[in-house]
């Protein structure tokens, strides 16, 4: 049986629900993440978790025992929260030992496990400053270390990076990810940020409407979404409408250019409009080994991104972004530029709406 | 040869046109606060025969002045720490409690209300309801047999001063608390719960030592308040009860006991007071807050 068994799991406020029977399990020690756009229904999932708000139905389960009817206190979870909410009366050593007095550790054991955890979150002698006195960064890694002081069963992480500046944003869940490592603690971390949620996790609940629109680690996420809204909301996507050329051929018509496409559904007529997706790192800028799509276009707009160059490429009445690296021995091309465009067949995705 | 250009002049030195805004509340401290205040200090060192004496305050260590300063201390402490203490559950209640939410409206508005109803009006609904013939009183004595003045009761009394001052001292602590209620995060009350905490513990360990400042800052103001109030006492008790207010009145109202020396004495009696409740105040709330910079 999974670690965390969450089963059809449901929550309305009225008329309006939020999470439609929602059903996920998960092994102990993984790193999962809820992705989604705000209003999906993830904090509210994330929440039914903690304890703070009761499912219309359905069970959440840790380790075998059924916690849906639980109080937040008797649950023994860990929760770092959005926004700062370190107790603004007590110092560091305080709020970190927090859960320990009311668990009743003796005030010993008490202050070697705060030095313990300032050690862990990189902030040793930190213990008698008071969170006004401390940056953003370092309020959520003081949160972190007083979440997984008392040593709960699993932690909860509630967008913890949202309100911290993007550099931060980025060492902090590196950081969060070896502590989560080191300790063999199963987290769930919510999000909306779908980078965050890619480089972090073992796996990912993508979320939306209520619902989930599919689960598995980061790779399958990304390079096999099953639907459109996955694969929109994960990664950037180019969308190219074609028409059937020859249904039995499996050919597709770009605005005249022929493309064969093996992922082309069966049954489908001749002459039918329709969607292909495809990634913009799929594309190349000319001649790729195992490219077997050659497609002409020209140059509309060229971004530098650093070590990334997007070029936006008209083909037809088609426009299709794609990244390529930078080279720092060739000019990137100029707006206008004709160019030639490859990539894999396979790689053309035909998505479920 | 060198042409000078002819120096700019400096541009007049105007007052800000802002300054006009907040012209009425100086013109006011100022007329009625900082003038007086500085009368009071030199009426109280000045005698009947206008040489400068020390008999005004020495008069103030008399046995009588002496029981109405500690009266008078006695009913503002206990209406403020009575008003606070209810005022806060009140507050508590409404705002992080389950009740109903226009429950909170309502409570909300009568505070605004009764805060603002003291004064021989409020002694006076007071005489008619609680009074030895009031309302209150005969339905207890009729209907539920029970005679309060009998058993010991009496309006005009310590208690019968405190319970009536408690009528504006509640309703002005739910108003003032109200906005430091709401200024406690929820998500500390959850960090608290999730760490193990009860209800009870949040408050213990969190919630109330964050009120704490804005509770002592209210504390000193009920007081401040109740000590200063003179016309609820004056109606309701005329004189028969000793306060330092009714006191001062006597010694400048113009009948026979006039002493207008005296009488800016005992007024800076109370400002010395007053003061003192301010200025624990400030020290602890300084000390309370020095998380909250």
């Amino acid at each position: 049986m999974a670690f965390l068994d969450v089963s059809k799991l449901t929550k309305s406020y009225g008329s309006n629900t939020v999470v439609k029977g929602v059903s996920f399990g998960f092994d102990k020690g993984e790193f999962i993440s809820l992705l989604g756009p705000s209003g999906c229904g993830k904090t509210t999932i994330l929440r039914m978790i903690a304890g703070f708000e009761t499912p219309s139905s359905g069970t959440v389960m840790v380790d075998g025992q059924d916690i849906t009817s639980l109080k937040p206190n008797q649950r023994q979870l860990g929760m770092v929260f959005q926004a700062y909410a370190l107790f603004p009366n007590l110092n560091v050593g305080d709020n970190i030992g927090f859960g320990l007095k009311i668990a009743g550790v003796p005030a010993e054991e008490r202050r070697a496990r705060v030095v313990d955890m300032l050690k862990l979150i990189g902030l040793p002698g930190f213990e008698t400053r008071y969170p006004y006195e401390m940056s953003g960064g370092q309020q959520q890694r003081v949160a972190l270390a007083r979440a997984i002081a008392p040593r709960p069963r699993m932690l909860l992480l509630d967008e913890p990076l949202s309100a911290l500046d993007a550099k931060i944003r980025v060492s902090l869940r590196e950081e969060i990810r070896a502590i989560q490592r080191e300790l063999g603690i199963t987290t769930v971390f919510v999000t909306h940020d779908q980078e965050e949620a890619l480089s972090i996790s073992d796996r990912i609940v993508v979320m939306n409407a209520g619902n989930i629109e599919q689960l598995g680690a980061p790779h399958d996420i990304y390079n096999t979404p099953k639907t459109r809204f996955v694969a929109t909301f994960v990664g950037q996507l180019n969308n190219l409408d074609v028409t059937v050329a020859d249904p039995v051929a499996r050919t597709v018509s770009l605005d005249g250019q022929i493309i064969t496409v093996p992922n082309l559904p069966a049954g489908i007529s001749a002459n039918a409009a329709m969607v292909l997706t495809v990634r913009p790192e799929v594309l190349s800028v000319g001649q790729r080994p195992g490219n077997d799509v050659t497609l002409n276009g020209t140059v509309e707009d060229v971004t530098f991104l650093g070590s990334v160059i997007r070029i936006r490429v008209k083909l037809g009445h088609n426009v299709v972004s794609l990244d390529t690296f930078n080279d720092q021995r060739a000019a990137p091309p100029q707006r206008g530029e004709v160019i030639t465009v490859t990539l894999a067949g396979k790689d053309l995705l035909v998505l479920a709406n | 040869m060198m042409i000078q250009a002819p120096a700019s002049p400096a541009p007049p030195r105007r007052l800000s046109f802002e300054w006009l805004g907040v012209a009425p509340f100086i013109i006011f401290a100022l007329m009625f606060l900082a003038f007086p205040t500085l009368y009071l200090l030199a009426g109280a060192f000045i005698g009947r025969d206008g040489q400068f004496t020390f008999d005004n305050i020495a008069a103030l260590f008399t046995d009588q002045i002496i029981a109405a300063y500690w009266i008078s201390i006695r009913i503002s402490g206990a209406s403020a720490i009575l008003g606070a203490a209810i005022g806060l559950a009140m507050a508590l209640a409404i705002i992080r409690g389950r009740l109903p939410a226009p429950l909170r409206a309502a409570v909300m508005t009568f505070s605004g209300v009764a805060s603002n109803f003291a004064g021989v009006p409020l002694a006076f609904a007071f005489i008619a309801t609680l009074g030895r013939l009031g309302l209150v009183t005969i339905i207890l004595k009729t209907v539920f047999g029970l005679d309060i003045y009998r058993s010991g009761f009496n309006l005009l009394s310590f208690w019968g001063l405190t319970l009536t001052y408690l009528y504006f001292q509640i309703p002005l602590m739910v108003l003032i608390i109200a906005p430091a209620i709401d200024g406690l995060k929820k998500e500390w009350s959850e960090a608290a719960q999730i760490l193990g905490a009860t209800p009870w513990q949040f408050w213990r360990y969190i919630g109330l030592p964050i009120l704490w400042p804005s509770v002592l800052g209210t504390l000193s103001l009920l007081f401040a308040n109740a000590f200063g109030a003179i016309a609820t006492a004056y109606g309701l008790t005329g004189s028969s009860l000793n306060i330092v207010p009714i006191l001062l009145y006597a010694q400048i109202r113009g009948d026979a006991l006039q002493n207008p020396g005296l009488g800016a004495a005992l007024a800076l009696g109370m400002v010395l007071i007053t003061a003192c409740a301010n200025i624990i105040y400030l020290v602890i709330s300084a000390r309370s807050e020095r998380w909250m910079k």
